[in-house]
């Protein structure tokens, strides 16, 4: 136990002296608020404006969530029929390889368009394209990673397609999944903030802090990335947890 | 002065800790300059750990080990030995006489000097042909070859060979181990030689250190008294059986222990 | 790949370009004849089908070709977003450069010390997960106070988004090769610098290139968000904002820039990877498994 606390210690030596630093360097040096506010500035912003942030930080995540879960669901489906039909996978690949290169974000002005300015819809509807791509691709890949000789073993028991995926395609794609679900829970919360920056309501985060910066109240706006680094940090968290329940034995997740 | 001299060798991983493993214990052996000796026991016995000590790739817990009258560290710094490991361990990236080149770079010798020592180095092994290929579009007895000559390449006064024959298939492995007969006595080095096989240590050496399961002692050295240079009809004379004989009866004799 | 293969796969890519066209103009010419509902039923559509909210894509691709604005002597549309396109281009790579240059150095640090290892990695994966698109108010805010080009923070928050995969991918390939190959460099009493160079650089390459194919990506997409809130006169970002702005009068438009975004950044990894084929032989290149596993494990940065 000792052991695995003694590894975080230059981490968390890293992180107290980065705050002290800063703190010291704003006062010391007197830096305005506009332009660096403190350590202690920002958590006294976090404090007054607990009530308003709580309820901008819900509605992001709520966006940024439902967009994660339906455009994972889509991937999910798409990654199957790839698999299942070569000629499907051939032509899906390249153009989600594409779209995953272009800035999907760029849809959000799209979407305040078609399901209008207020409505969650919107929101959702940009995080779900935005993780569409980088899930199917992975899954695709995940579902294809069995090698010959795995293959070779279900047909030799006379396997039903069913079987094999169940039992040998899903597992094999378990780490592929993952490391995908972490990529797209980071973009999900960006791809949230970001639309809401192309206008909505204020009780958003993303409106909350373009706002808050116009307004150059940068305190409250720090407060804001805070919260959502807070929240970006524990939807990794739990996807890592979740990950180690659900494959102890990959080699990623073994404790030596 | 010896090639090489251990002298009451320990060797323990994570010592003092729970998963403490004594891979070593009291090694004690004394090698002549121009000897091939092979190593050889059970799996674990510690043959792959001695050889790495030899070569400072690991630091012994307890005892001396001495390459050329220097310590091994001085002996790895001053470029005594060349080795070679089961994978022919050649750089993808570069092509054959490049990869020869390599410790010649590292050594900041000239570039026209490097280029033909490792000509010379390829000739030696006979494949001067395939300097300008890629070590994929070679086989893995011509990738081994190219390892030899790699280790060669800077002259050592010591080779070692970590089973560099393992992985070929049982015709190349004897075409082989005539080529490297061959290299030992136009060049006069001194090889350890890690190995599993029976017939390969009794074949090469001059004489072949049997040692015990873990912890690796040294229980028997055997004399191989047959004549040299050694031809394919060695294997077929009497003296090879009966050396093989008491090669495999030291075994057995440790591991019914 | 095959001839066969490679015209198979066009082949199919085409027809899925197609398809989507075709489900584009299907759905809105479902819309109409049911107006507005699913067939059959009274549930509304999601997205309206008139030619307002989703304009025919041939109405797309020929607005491109038009005038941009009604004044005189204005450019077509194409030239204009192409120009503020390479504006974008612009500052994506400049903070490509000094992102990719920022996460190779880490990646080599971390190779060298494992004391910064522990010590920063954890940092290094929680700078993405903060969405630092959100601090981009800020930065440009800052930018403007410190008098710097407005393409400053622009660049600094693609560098920043760019660094990342780099940096990951750098460590995994200074890390690849083989235990052997490292005590054959040890064995020649090489230097660390020569066993860096030598060894895990040329090691390292085939995994540094997807990774830049993916900082290729994300700055371009921090490029774009970061000309967003900065008010700045050129750009994409300007572009699509005042776009989405004019969306009622002439959607199109908007449409077909961000037709024109998508391909800035597929011409940018385009351009990686015709390095990556001059860079690495077919040989060496990763089967394209790998790429895409580069996040590292929060709790066993050593192991």
């Amino acid at each position: 136990m000792t052991e695995r606390i003694r590894r975080w210690v230059p981490a968390a030596a890293v992180f107290v002296a980065a705050l002290v630093l800063w703190e010291g360097v704003v006062r010391v040096f007197d830096i305005q608020g506009f332009l660096l506010p403190a350590p202690s500035a920002i958590v006294a912003a976090l404090a007054t404006e607990t009530d308003v942030l709580t309820t901008a930080a819900i509605g992001t995540f709520a966006t940024a969530l439902v967009g994660l879960g339906v455009g994972s669901l889509m991937a999910a489906l798409a990654a199957f029929a790839a698999s299942r039909w070569p000629l499907v996978r051939e032509g899906a690949m390249p153009v989600a390889i594409a779209a995953n290169s272009t800035p999907i974000v760029v849809l959000a002005p799209v979407a305040n368009s078609w399901f209008g300015l207020r409505s969650m819809a919107g929101g959702v509807f940009v995080v779900a394209v935005l993780v569409f791509f980088p899930v199917m691709i992975n899954l695709v890949r995940g579902l294809m990673s069995a090698n010959a000789s795995e293959l070779e073993l279900m047909q030799s028991y006379a396997a039903p397609r069913r079987t094999t995926l169940w039992k040998l395609q899903l597992p094999n794609a378990l780490p592929y999944l993952f490391s995908a679900l972490k990529v797209a829970a980071a973009l999900s919360l960006i791809g949230a903030i970001v639309k809401e920056y192309f206008g909505g309501s204020q009780e958003r985060l993303g409106q909350y802090i373009t706002s808050k910066a116009a307004l150059f109240q940068y305190e409250e706006a720090w407060a804001a990335i805070v919260v959502a680094s807070a929240f970006g940090i524990l939807l990794y968290l739990l996807i890592l947890l979740i990950e180690r329940r659900a494959m102890p034995w990959h080699v990623s997740v073994r404790r030596t | 002065m010896n090639a090489l001299e251990l002298q009451n060798v320990d060797m323990v991983f994570n010592p003092g800790g729970e998963n403490a493993v004594a891979a070593l214990r009291g090694i004690d052996l004394s090698v002549e300059p121009g000897e091939f000796i092979s190593l050889i026991g059970p799996s674990g016995c510690g043959k792959s750990t001695m050889l790495r000590l030899v070569g400072d790739l690991l630091a012994p817990t307890a005892g001396s080990v001495t390459v050329n009258g220097k310590s091994a560290p001085q002996a790895r710094l001053d470029r005594d030995y060349g080795m070679v490991f089961q994978n022919a361990t050649l750089l993808e990236w570069r092509r054959i006489l490049a990869n020869v080149e390599l410790p010649l770079e590292i050594m900041d010798v000239s570039k026209s000097e490097r280029i033909q020592t490792a000509r010379d180095m390829l000739e030696l092994v006979q494949l001067d042909q395939f300097e300008d290929h890629y070590p994929w579009q070679l086989s893995g007895g011509m990738q081994q070859r190219v390892a030899i000559a790699r280790a060669l390449a800077f002259r050592p006064s010591l080779l070692l060979m970590d089973e560099p024959f393992g992985a070929l298939d049982e015709m190349t492995r004897e075409r082989m181990q005539m080529e490297l007969l061959r290299i030992w006595q136009e060049t006069e080095t001194t090889v350890v030689f890690v190995t599993h096989s029976i017939p390969e240590a009794v074949f090469l050496s001059t004489r072949v250190v049997v040692m015990s399961p873990r912890p690796g002692q040294i229980t028997k050295i055997v004399d191989i008294d047959l004549p040299q240079p050694r031809v394919f009809e060695t294997r077929e004379d009497q003296r090879f059986f009966a050396l093989l004989t008491r090669v495999r009866e030291s075994l057995r004799a440790v591991e019914e222990e | 790949m095959s001839r066969r293969h490679r015209s198979r796969a066009v082949g199919s890519f085409i027809l899925i370009v197609l398809g989507m066209v075709a489900l584009w103009e299907g759905y809105k010419w479902m819309g109409q004849t049911t107006g507005g509902t699913w067939p059959l039923t009274d549930i509304e559509l999601p997205v309206r089908t008139n030619d307002r909210a989703m304009p025919h894509v041939w109405d797309i691709v020929s607005a491109l070709f038009r005038p941009a604005t009604r004044a005189a002597g204005a450019d077509l549309l194409v030239v204009l977003l192409l120009r503020a396109a390479f504006f974008t281009w612009r500052s994506a790579v400049i903070g490509f450069a000094a992102g990719s240059l920022v996460g190779f150095g880490l990646g080599v640090l971390f190779v060298r010390s494992s004391l910064a290892e522990r010590g920063l990695m954890p940092y290094v994966v929680a700078s993405q997960t903060v969405p630092v698109i959100a601090i981009a108010p800020i930065l440009v805010v800052w930018g403007g106070r410190l008098e710097l080009p407005n393409w400053v923070p622009v660049a600094a928050i693609s560098a920043y988004l760019a660094f990342f995969p780099v940096a990951i991918n750098t460590l995994r390939g200074l890390r690849s090769p083989a235990a052997t190959a490292s005590e054959l460099m040890r064995s020649y009493a090489a230097s660390q610098n020569q066993v860096l160079w030598k060894l895990q650089v040329p090691a390292a390459l085939p995994f540094l290139f997807p990774a830049l194919k993916i900082a290729a990506t994300t700055s371009v997409i921090g490029a774009i968000v970061g000309e967003l809130p900065a008010g700045m006169s050129e750009g994409l970002g300007r572009a699509l904002l005042s776009f989405a702005s004019s969306f009622s009068s002439s959607p199109e438009k908007l449409f077909a820039s961000v037709l024109i975004a998508a391909l800035v950044g597929v011409f940018f990894v385009a351009l990686v990877a015709i390095a990556e084929r001059i860079a690495i032989p077919p040989t060496r290149r990763l089967k394209e498994d790998t790429t895409m596993n580069v996040t590292p494990r929060l709790g066993n940065t050593g192991a």
